[in-house]
């Protein structure tokens, strides 16, 4: 559907945009990290992008991702992107009013460095959905003007939505003030 | 008289019965302390449970913090240990109030993870809309008539809640539960509609058309609602779009946009509505635009009852329909089927989509990973109230404690859906 979104992307960014792909009528742009801020802010100011609606974040954690090979299809594994051992996948879904077409960046992250830009001085409907993926995969969102935990307390140790997190884990809620800011 | 300044930083007011500028000279220089007020997390007014951290400068509100999360049940955890059908439960606790378009929409997200999207029998297409909009009635209702209820107007909330029983008890019938129906399956409806229950439908509708009347009667020019809701946290088109609303929210600001139309799903296309749009983008446009919602979602209902066609409600596709029960008792292969569907659940090629519908509150979206097994590896729900509950703490700025009541109303912010 919006193919040309992701032809435009590649034609005007080149490099930054390690991979794109479409599936189910979704069109996704990987892109690098150090590029991310100017793809989306192109995306967002370009009269023919004019992507204006923010739509959601989230974060795709790849420690357990071992597909079922589907008979007949070449097996879906996760290439290196951007020259790392992706183990997540940040998401932000862009929807343009205007054009009435949709597109998914993705950055992909190793382990051990989980710092992405934020994409909340560009639309602010971002600000609560970078911070729930914070709270969830431990995502830190560099230029959030308010990174806290949403859903949980400031005590809590971990980050619930990762794969290496127990379902059945329990925490007792010791209250730490020196945690808690002023409210 | 000297001017009297206004504004966030420098908030007085006007003390009636003033005599001279000398009195208000000493008003000016009273000093104004900030407060920080707890509104919540259980607060009559306060639908579900959120806290919001108040600063206030008298009664004018400088700061708020508005902090979610009390109903917090793992969603999205849990569905990665559920099969797809045993999510459809959980689906059913995020909005509770029109719980089968949660359905509906985790339902149409499988089914484009399974390249089935187009196939759904018509039937089923049809059943499922109904649902919808009758779910959407209930969704609107309960907003309205509470929201009416906290501004004092309580006969209202009791008409409202009168119509949404009678529902309640239509849905109940379709699906054995008052709320918690999960009725909506992969690749169709659990079960047909009971006999004679679309002209039970039809009868309570023109029932609701009176109460409609009523209501808004009530309502719609009565000073005290008015004034309590017109002006009241307005947001503008372009903010409206930056935060990401949808739903009535964006339309009271004059965003045309619903996803019906939009981005059209399921037979939608074949129904003739109109999507209301405010212009004001204030409570009371967002009270005017449920409001015609409700109507429309009754057109909708009155069409979709006369062109529903005959047929199955399940598709013909052994991946996601359960063998026929006299099969299933009778042949070892469909026996095994049967188990294999039930324990293994539907396996869902791997691939990710995002899928979405339009909800009572706005575009409600199912975002899914599969790796090829019978559970998703990752489920995300784009909810409505989260989007639209964080735009509260810009839209109660500079308004006063009392107004919060009306603004958090018309957010329809549901906590199960927001906190998921």
């Amino acid at each position: 559907m919006s193919q040309r979104v992701l032809d435009a992307l590649k034609a005007k960014f080149g490099d930054a945009i390690v991979a794109t792909e479409s599936q189910h009528g979704d069109e996704v742009a990987v892109v690098k990290r150090d590029k991310l801020k100017d793809v989306a802010t192109w995306l967002r100011d370009d009269k023919a992008m004019a992507f204006d609606t923010p739509v959601f974040v989230t974060c795709i954690d790849l420690l357990d991702w071992r597909p079922v090979k589907a008979p007949g299809k070449p097996s879906s594994t996760r290439p290196e992107w951007d020259g790392v051992a992706p183990r997540f996948e940040v998401c932000w879904q862009l929807r343009s009013l205007a054009h009435r077409h949709r597109v998914r960046l993705k950055v992909a992250l190793a382990e051990n460095d989980v710092k992405v830009p934020s994409l909340t001085p560009l639309w602010s409907g971002f600000e609560w959905q970078e911070r729930e993926t914070f709270d969830m995969y431990g995502i830190e969102f560099v230029g959030h003007h308010d990174l806290r935990r949403i859903y949980l307390y400031d005590e809590f140790v971990g980050y619930p939505l990762r794969k290496d997190y127990p379902k059945e884990k329990r925490q007792p809620l010791v209250r730490r003030p020196d945690l808690v800011g002023d409210h | 008289m000297p001017e009297i300044a206004t504004g966030p930083g420098n908030l007085k007011s006007l003390v009636l019965g003033q005599q001279d500028a000398a009195d208000l000279d000493v008003e000016h220089e009273l000093p104004s302390e900030l407060m920080t007020v707890n509104m919540g997390p259980s607060h009559p007014a306060m639908h579900g449970t959120v806290r919001i951290v108040l600063t206030v400068d008298g009664e004018r509100i400088v700061k708020g913090d508005v902090q979610p999360g009390y109903l917090h049940r793992c969603f999205e955890k849990e569905s990665e240990y559920a099969t797809y059908t045993q999510v459809f439960p959980y689906t059913d606790r995020l909005n509770y109030v029109s719980p089968m378009i949660n359905n509906v929409g985790w339902a149409m997200a499988v089914e484009k993870l399974l390249g089935i999207g187009k196939e759904i029998p018509r039937r089923a297409e049809y059943v499922r809309v109904i649902v919808s909009e009758v779910s959407r009635i209930t969704d609107h209702l309960t907003c309205v008539g509470a929201s009416a209820m906290e501004l004092g107007a309580f006969g209202p909330f009791l008409f409202f809640l009168k119509s949404r029983e009678w529902l309640y008890t239509l849905l109940e019938e379709v699906s054995g539960a008052r709320l918690t129906h999960t009725y909506v399956r992969v690749g169709g409806v659990a079960k047909d509609l009971p006999d004679g229950w679309m002209p039970k439908l039809l009868r309570r509708l023109d029932e609701i058309d009176g109460v409609m009347v009523e209501v808004e009667t009530l309502l719609n020019n009565n000073k005290i609602f008015r004034d309590r809701m017109a002006g009241i946290g307005a947001f503008s088109r372009e903010d409206t779009i930056r935060w990401g609303c949808t739903g009535p929210i964006a339309r009271a600001a004059g965003v045309d946009y619903d996803v019906r139309k939009d981005h059209p799903y399921s037979v939608y296309p074949e129904l003739e509505f109109d999507v209301p749009v405010g212009t004001t983008g204030d409570c009371l446009d967002r009270y005017l635009v449920r409001v015609e919602e409700i109507k429309q979602s009754m057109r909708i209902l009155r069409q979709a009852c006369a062109q529903i066609p005959d047929g199955p409600v399940m598709i013909d596709d052994p991946r996601c329909a359960l063998p026929p029960k006299t099969d299933a008792y009778n042949t070892i292969e469909s026996m095994i089927r049967h188990f294999k569907h039930i324990v293994d659940g539907i396996r869902v090629p791997a691939g990710e989509a995002y899928t979405f519908v339009e909800g009572g509150n706005g575009e409600l979206g199912f975002f899914i990973v599969a790796d090829g097994t019978g559970r998703p590896y990752k489920a995300y729900c784009r909810s409505p109230s989260f989007v639209h509950l964080a735009t509260t703490q810009k839209l109660i700025l500079g308004h006063l404690i009392a107004d919060i009541v009306p603004i958090f109303g018309m957010i329809n912010m549901i906590g199960g859906e927001c906190d998921k």
